[in-house]
């Protein structure tokens, strides 16, 4: 039954250390207060899915609450780099990092089987490139029918799926609409299920086929405004682009990173208090 | 009317864009190449983006490949396990237009690493769509600009597949669509040898010399004995491609917007 909770308290009862989280969200409702809850919380040892890591998986790995990461496109959307991701990588900075690469194709459908609780994907891919040379997890089958090879991987079973989206209901239905990426997928895949939102609602007032969590795959529903702040909430507000290109400096340095951390998540109560403080600043610099 | 070598680049890269076609969309210079088609000779290509928008229309470039810009002006808006699986394993994607951080004389592209995976002198963003655009969408287009540290003689990851190791190698793999058929860069189109699939540079853009792309191409390069001059964009060509980037700029406050993915 799904709880209507703080995100502090969302976090604090259905994410541990060590769990499986995918926080989804394809450049639209990326759940970014969820993400600064984690690092408040300072769960460690995370093994993070998502198809495209963006600023929240940026600031998750160079805080050090990751140990393994399953992608497939890790940048700043429109921008360039994620630098902390680059420094894990590269120098191992502020720990190693296992990669778990793969193709957009391949998780989208890893998702879908997760939905299904089937134990593989299936997809027509990776044919003549080097990534099942370095992940171990891209296989081939042959199809039993025809005879064709094709590319398997595990299915996405995370412990815990995470999403920002626009509506729920007080029953703890919930409405997303614009660009979906693979949240619907994501969920259905989890066992545990924590949705963030822009608004509660006495109906959530959508045709038969919007898409729709129901609530039964709800376990928390956290109401924060602009949680998917600096991207957008369709119908909401806009991405703020100046936040990602801000990001692309603070990210480059260790320690402006840590010291924007330090202030912006481990200093403030909650997102809203991070809003505050980056409007101040924003304010003062202006 | 003046242009940029870039401005030829997006324009030549434009042109090869069939009116009315199926197209998957890479962000940055790609799009701003599709939709500039879309915009001139091409009002009817459907215009496929891998966040979910089919039939995307935007009126400004978008900064991200999911742009609620895109969603807007769209057709529709699918899941995007639908995209891979319906649309571009399904075969209903005729032409896949991609940019790339490094390419071979066989247009493999490389988005994943610089150095050794393990150990990467430069980790790069990863596949994100390109591995199975390149190998299901019936064909595929290349936009990148030349420099010796892009075209390069050997890949450091081969991220997808263009021709592999030349030939018939595509056919033999049974791979679905027939791969790279032009890469378009700021100074030449390249396409590849009908036989051994190696990038042929076929039309060089007014004013650039053979040496020229002799030296930013990492490889001996082969120019093909009818080579061309790629004919210059015209006035309403550069009056779209200029007047969207400008109101690119203006919705978003950056020059020419449309950048990296």
């Amino acid at each position: 039954m799904t709880e209507f909770v703080t995100l502090r308290e969302a976090v604090a009862g259905l994410i541990h250390d060590g769990d499986c989280v995918a926080m989804e969200g394809f450049t639209h409702l990326i759940p970014s207060a969820a993400g600064h809850e984690v690092i408040r919380q300072g769960r460690k040892d995370l093994y993070l899915v998502r198809m495209t890591p963006d600023l929240i998986y940026d600031q998750l790995i160079g805080s050090g609450c990751v140990s393994r990461l399953r992608f497939s496109w890790g940048g700043n959307p429109g921008v360039g780099s994620l630098h902390r991701l680059r420094d894990a990588v590269e120098r191992g900075w502020p720990g190693p990092l296992a990669l778990e690469e793969h193709s957009h194709a391949d998780m989208a459908n890893a998702y879908v089987a997760g939905a299904a609780n089937l134990p593989f994907s299936v997809l027509r891919g990776y044919q003549g490139s080097d990534l099942p040379r370095h992940n171990t997890n891209i296989r081939f089958i042959r199809c039993p029918f025809t005879d064709e090879e094709l590319a398997v991987s595990p299915a996405i079973r995370p412990d815990v799926t995470v999403i920002h989206a626009q509506k729920a209901d007080r029953r703890g239905n919930v409405l997303l609409w614009g660009i979906l990426g693979v949240q619907k997928e994501a969920a259905m895949a989890a066992k545990r299920v924590i949705v963030t939102v822009e608004e509660i609602v006495d109906s959530l007032d959508a045709p038969p086929n919007a898409c729709i969590l129901p609530r039964v795959v709800v376990n928390a529903v956290c109401l924060q405004p602009g949680g998917a702040f600096p991207s957008y909430a369709h119908g909401y507000y806009a991405r703020d682009n100046r936040y990602y290109i801000a990001w692309d400096d603070i990210a480059r340095d260790r320690e402006t990173f840590k010291a924007l951390m330090q202030k912006h998540v481990h200093n403030t109560a909650d997102f809203n208090e991070f809003r505050r403080v980056l409007a101040e600043s924003a304010g003062a610099a202006a | 009317m003046s242009y940029t070598t870039n401005e030829i680049m997006t324009v030549a890269a434009a042109r090869r864009l069939p009116d009315g076609s199926v197209c998957f969309v890479g962000i940055g210079l790609p799009s701003t190449a599709a939709n500039l088609a879309r915009l001139t000779h091409a009002p009817d290509v459907t215009l496929i983006y891998e966040s979910g928008p089919i039939g995307a229309r935007p009126d400004v470039l978008p900064l991200s490949i999911g742009d609620g810009e895109l969603a807007e002006t769209a057709d529709t808006v699918v899941p995007t396990p639908e995209i891979f699986r319906y649309w571009l394993q399904g075969g209903r994607v005729d032409v896949g237009f991609l940019g790339t951080a490094q390419i071979d004389r066989f247009a493999n592209l490389n988005t994943t690493v610089i150095g050794p995976y393990d150990k990467p002198k430069v980790r790069l963003p990863g596949a994100g769509g390109a591995p199975e655009i390149a190998s299901n969408a019936r064909e595929v287009l290349i936009i990148v600009k030349q420099t010796a540290r892009s075209f390069v003689a050997k890949l450091d990851f081969v991220t997808s597949a263009g021709h592999l190791d030349g030939g018939d190698v595509r056919a033999r793999l049974k791979l679905p669509g027939k791969g790279p058929v032009a890469v378009i860069t700021d100074l030449c189109i390249m396409e590849p040898d009908p036989v051994t699939r190696e990038l042929t540079v076929v039309s060089l853009h007014e004013g650039i010399t053979r040496e020229q792309v002799t030296a930013a191409t990492g490889w001996p390069v082969r120019f093909a004995d009818s080579l061309g001059t790629t004919p210059a964009p015209t006035d309403h060509e550069l009056q779209v491609l200029r007047a969207l980037q400008q109101r690119t700029a203006l919705a978003h406050g950056t020059a020419g917007g449309g950048g990296g993915d």
